[in-house]
């Protein structure tokens, strides 16, 4: 790790030229590793004003620095939007949740293994120093949404159930005003320059996240398919909230996680859905849909059967077909 | 130095005999405060005026040479002592029990992560940074980084009987390959060296499983005399192999130490330890079945291909346990060595086993749902009568009674798929087996009044030898433990096997006893009775119509000391451990995930000296089948071999919810008179081995389809269920 300076900022003003730190779970991790070499850090944890999940209306602002932990347990997230509370439930580990905040999840980095490595070039870390994951190897990698440069997939269980929510991002600006931006706008797909990952500008601070009113009757899932059955990184995952009458299926709001450099988005998908008698058939459609184009890399081919099916899975168990009782639970010893 | 005790016949069964009661009992670990309170110091934590700290500077190319080392890149930056390079310093750690210095590389570079150089700083911060920020050249050479590519050494088959007549003949055969990954044994505590000078001597505190080779280790590598060295390593972080020989962060601790004159310390950090500690090796497989309808094998082939760097001598032995569990007419088994530039491979637990048997064991499942047969019918069916390849008896061996005895507690005859909403739940099972050894031990008992202090340079990895070396002395001297102290892991005392080959238990465990029973000797002299007549219990002994306690029987200090070897039995007798795994699973049809939903483990591994650090042993063993089949996969790019997986995010050992609550192992009583004066086996390996089959085996009794390559990640389970329709 090199030496940096470290401030603590009295206000939200004070971040303009430094590498923000919260809860840190992602960004020390880096700096030991040196693949992150910020000179400057400013600990924004006593910023109060970025505290505290607070009703606006039917709507829920969540402040930056609400921990994981706490977004997951609040009782009107349970409430009104599930789908974030097990979508956070699903990440990391309760000690990082304890530690993680809302604003430091949405920019949480990629854990492509050429990024962590130093030794590999990486657009990401280098820009134009090229990708060592073109060629390389890594079921992990993006699907879709990738380009030349960079090959990265976004990690966040949160930030995929908040784009399904369809959740602005409030950000200050170094002026002072106030910006709401949906999640759909905040992420920069990687295009020649992976190494800038949202729209943030040099003295922007995210100070909350807002959920839209609860959809009435939403029946919301988080599906995550993983290499062991807790602390690990999705290979797919699906956010799902549907809306019904009878049999008919009125709205389908989706995102899907780990398939893109940020939360991924299909609104033909979602369009197919709507208005149409829930049935296996029509998930099949809509999961052939959704994985049309082939993988940018040999070893993520695996991800469009996988997304297929777990789609498919997830849209079961919001619409009632399907059964997933018992889903990773265990018999207790007799 | 009494004479050493060669194993050449049966002992009695002495600890059946004696009374204090506390021989096998789940004693808690004496050591077990120390260790949950944080106050165990471990290598890294021993505070050391004056340290300086080293990081291992690794290559970045996959061969050829340093041409230069800019050391003015990192001349500048605060707190940078030195960059130490030595032709002494070495490419990788020792393979087990090698007692010579492992390759001396000097300026070559063999694979990508290689430690080419030390950075030594006066903070661990500054020496990784440096480390980074050197600017190193090399001039270039092309390597094969993959199996496929690298040059063969074929082996000679080790065979019994004609086994293609057999097999060509047979009236149903099996012909499979399966491919497991390479894995790493990814202990808790990082390799760690702490080097200090005093003179022309050297102390290395050390992470390291065998003491005694690896004292011989440092000496050879370093130049000087093995009376020059000593290592402490009290408490090592676990090991799993990974630390059986000498490390490169210890000969570069103390290369720099005594270079600078001061204490050197060098802890790999997480992705170092993954670089170049040794590996287990990925294999290829093959297995050869051949039975009669009614299910009796008449042909068994297990074949192998496993990779390692040039120079290394080490091979996974594959095939171990095929080569004993069930018998034919005709046995072969062939390895191959491709030799490749990516980080060398070695031990890491249960080499052989805990791959072969994922492969071996699967093929015997898929025989029998081939003749329509019970697998436990199978397996019980085709139990040998002696040794299949020498034809050696076997010590004792309890198979049998394991697989029916397992059966019949996990409810395995009602194994019909269930369906749970999109799960599907089903049941395997696979046999266990783990060969057993003896390896030359020295052990030391000192006894003053009713205290007994044990001396041996064995180890603790976390297995549990403070406890055990405590019940045996305490058992065979009539003490409560608490009244045992045991000194272990320094090069000082007695020498020891070390930890390793599940061998630790028997060896520096039959030396302390019979070091315990050299002092009974004793102790009976003083008392004035013949041995066979001493009681020695609660601090008291008994014999010649007197009772007299050790405090007043035992003013001085009597001390023995003993050595034991394995002798004849182990040519006239074939030693192994044997059990049996069940396990259940739930597998969901449409993502292909997998949880385990119950595992029951039923081993007979000789006389278990403490029920509790045995079963933890077990399970862990267990758990560890579990990552084996469902997540450890290390992965190297094909293009330059470097690690890809280097940390514990992506190197996926089994984590909590991947081990079920309801994981039970059952010990049968067993003694294995042929296989040391206690009649104990090694138990930290027969966990793993076969574990993962079964559950493999329950994923393809769930599904209907079997998985080949493993582990058996939710990807590779849709594509076998897709390709099923």
């Amino acid at each position: 790790m090199r030496p940096f300076d470290y401030s603590r900022a009295d206000s939200a003003k004070d971040v303009a030229g430094a590498q923000i730190i919260a809860g840190g779970t992602n960004l020390l991790d880096l700096m030991k590793i040196q693949v992150m070499t910020p000179e400057k850090l400013v600990d924004i944890t006593r910023l109060s004003e970025l505290t505290g999940i607070s009703a606006e209306g039917d709507r829920l602002r969540i402040g930056a620095l609400v921990t994981n932990s706490a977004l997951a347990a609040d009782a009107r997230v349970r409430a009104g939007w599930p789908l974030l509370s097990r979508a956070i439930l699903a990440g990391a580990s309760v000690q990082i949740r304890n530690k993680a905040t809302t604003g430091g999840n949405l920019l949480q980095r990629t854990r492509c293994p050429y990024f962590y490595d130093t030794s590999q070039v990486c657009n990401k870390r280098n820009p134009g120093e090229g990708c060592a994951a073109q060629g390389g190897t890594g079921r992990m990698l993006a699907l879709y949404g990738t380009s030349e440069h960079c090959l990265a997939a976004h990690p966040s269980d949160m930030a995929t159930a908040m784009a399904a929510l369809q959740a602005e991002v409030e950000v200050m600006r170094a002026s002072g005003d106030t910006v709401r931006i949906p999640l759909r706008d905040f992420y920069r797909g990687p295009g020649d320059r992976p190494d800038i990952e949202t729209v943030l500008e040099d003295g922007d601070l995210i100070t909350a996240v807002i959920l839209p009113a609860p959809r009435a009757g939403a029946r919301q899932v988080y599906r995550k398919v993983r290499d062991r059955a807790s602390y690990a990184f999705a290979l797919v995952s699906v956010a799902a909230s549907v809306e019904m009458e009878g049999d008919t299926i009125t709205r389908a709001q989706l995102a899907y996680g780990s398939i893109a450099p940020h939360p991924w988005k299909n609104h033909e998908v979602a369009e197919m859905l709507q208005g149409q008698t829930a049935s296996d058939a029509l998930f099949h459609r809509a999961a052939e849909a959704l994985t049309r184009e082939e993988a940018p890399h040999p070893d993520t081919e695996y991800k469009r059967p996988l997304l297929r099916r777990t789609l498919i899975a997830a849209l079961r168990q919001a619409t009632g077909l399907g059964d997933t009782a018992g889903t990773d639970t265990v018999r207790t010893p007799a | 130095m009494k004479d050493t005790f060669t194993m050449d016949c049966p002992q009695p069964r002495l600890l059946d005999e004696t009374h204090q009661g506390v021989i096998g009992t789940g004693m808690d670990r004496p050591d077990g405060p120390q260790k949950v309170s944080g106050t165990a110091p471990y290598t890294a934590d021993n505070p050391t005026e004056g340290v300086a700290h080293g990081a291992l500077v690794r290559a970045t190319v996959t061969r050829g040479r340093v041409a230069g080392i800019d050391r003015a890149s990192i001349a500048n930056l605060p707190g940078v002592i030195d960059v130490i390079t030595d032709p002494r310093m070495t490419r990788n750690p020792a393979q087990g029990m090698a007692g010579e210095a492992p390759v001396q590389p000097g300026d070559a570079v063999h694979y990508h992560g290689q430690p080419i150089a030390l950075v030594v700083a006066e903070t661990f911060e500054a020496a990784r940074d440096a480390a980074q920020r050197l600017k190193v050249t090399y001039t270039t050479e092309n390597a094969a980084v993959t199996p496929e590519n690298g040059e063969h050494e074929v082996g000679e088959p080790d065979a019994a009987g004609d086994f293609q007549r057999a097999f060509d003949s047979a009236e149903v055969q099996l012909d499979r390959e399966y491919t497991t990954p390479s894995q790493v044994s990814a202990a808790m505590e990082p390799h760690a060296a702490i080097a200090e000078w005093k003179g022309n001597e050297v102390t290395l505190r050390a992470a390291q499983q065998m003491v005694r080779f690896n004292k011989a280790e440092l000496a050879d590598t370093l130049g000087i005399d093995e009376s020059q060295v000593r290592i402490l390593s009290p408490f090592v972080g676990g090991g799993f192999g990974s630390k059986l020989g000498l490390g490169p962060e210890a000969a570069a601790a103390c290369i720099a130490s005594q270079k600078l004159g001061r204490p050197v310390r060098v802890v790999m950090p997480r992705q170092t330890v993954f670089d170049c500690v040794l590996r287990r090796s990925e294999t290829k497989q093959r297995v050869r079945l051949g039975a009669t309808k009614d299910g009796r094998l008449t042909a068994i082939s297990h074949d192998d291909q496993v990779s390692n760097l040039d120079g290394e001598g080490f091979a996974e032995p594959t095939s171990q346990a095929s080569q004993f569990l069930y018998g034919a007419d005709g046995l072969s088994f062939t390895q191959t060595v491709a030799r490749i530039a990516a980080t060398p491979a070695g031990s890491v637990r249960a080499p052989g086993e805990a791959v072969g048997m994922l492969a071996f064991e699967s093929a015997v499942d898929e025989l029998a749902q081939e003749l329509g047969m019970d697998p436990l019918e199978l397996r019980l069916k085709n139990i040998p009568a002696t040794h299949p390849l020498d034809g050696r008896p076997y010590s004792v061996r309890r198979l049998a009674d394991c697989l029916t005895g397992g059966a019949e507690r996990f409810g395995w005859k009602d194994r019909a798929v269930k369906r749970e909403g999109d799960w599907l739940v089903g049941m395997g099972m696979a046999s266990a087996a783990r060969s057993n050894m003896l390896v030359k031990s020295a052990a030391r008992v000192r006894l003053t009044g009713d205290r007994a202090v044990v001396e041996t340079d064995m180890t603790d990895i976390g297995t549990g030898t403070y406890a055990i070396l405590a019940q045996i002395t305490a058992e065979m001297l009539g003490l409560p433990p608490a009244q045992v102290e045991v000194r272990l892991g320094d090069s000082d005392l007695p020498g020891a096997s070390g930890s390793g080959g599940s061998f630790g238990a028997n060896s520096a465990g039959s030396a302390t006893f019979l070091a315990a029973k050299d002092l009974r000797g004793q102790i009976a002299e003083r008392l004035g009775c013949a041995v066979d007549d001493l009681t020695l219990q609660d601090g008291r002994a008994r014999g010649a119509n007197r009772e007299v306690a050790l405090s007043e029987l035992v003013e001085a200090e009597l001390t023995a000391e003993a050595t034991i070897e394995a002798g004849e039995t182990a040519e006239t007798h074939f030693s192994s451990g044997f059990g049996a795994h069940f396990a259940e699973v739930a597998v969901n049809e449409w993502t292909g995930e997998v949880r385990v939903r119950r595992m029951l483990g039923v081993m007979a591994m000789g006389r278990i000296l403490n029920e509790k650090t045995a079963r933890s042993q077990a399970i862990g063993g267990m758990v560890w089948g579990i990552g084996g089949a469902l997540t450890e996969e290390m992965v190297n790019d094909s293009r330059d071999g470097h690690v890809v997986t280097r940390d514990l995010a992506n190197y996926h050992v089994a984590a909590h919810a991947d081990v079920p609550r309801d994981m039970q192992v059952v010990f049968l009583e067993e003694r294995d008179d042929w296989a040391n004066p206690i009649q104990t086996k090694g138990i930290g390996e027969l966990g793993i081995s076969g574990a993962g089959a079964a559950v493999l085996n329950a994923i393809a009794h769930a599904t209907g389809v079997r998985i080949y390559d493993f582990p058996a990640t939710p990807d590779k389970v849709i594509a076998a269920l897709e390709a099923k329709g």
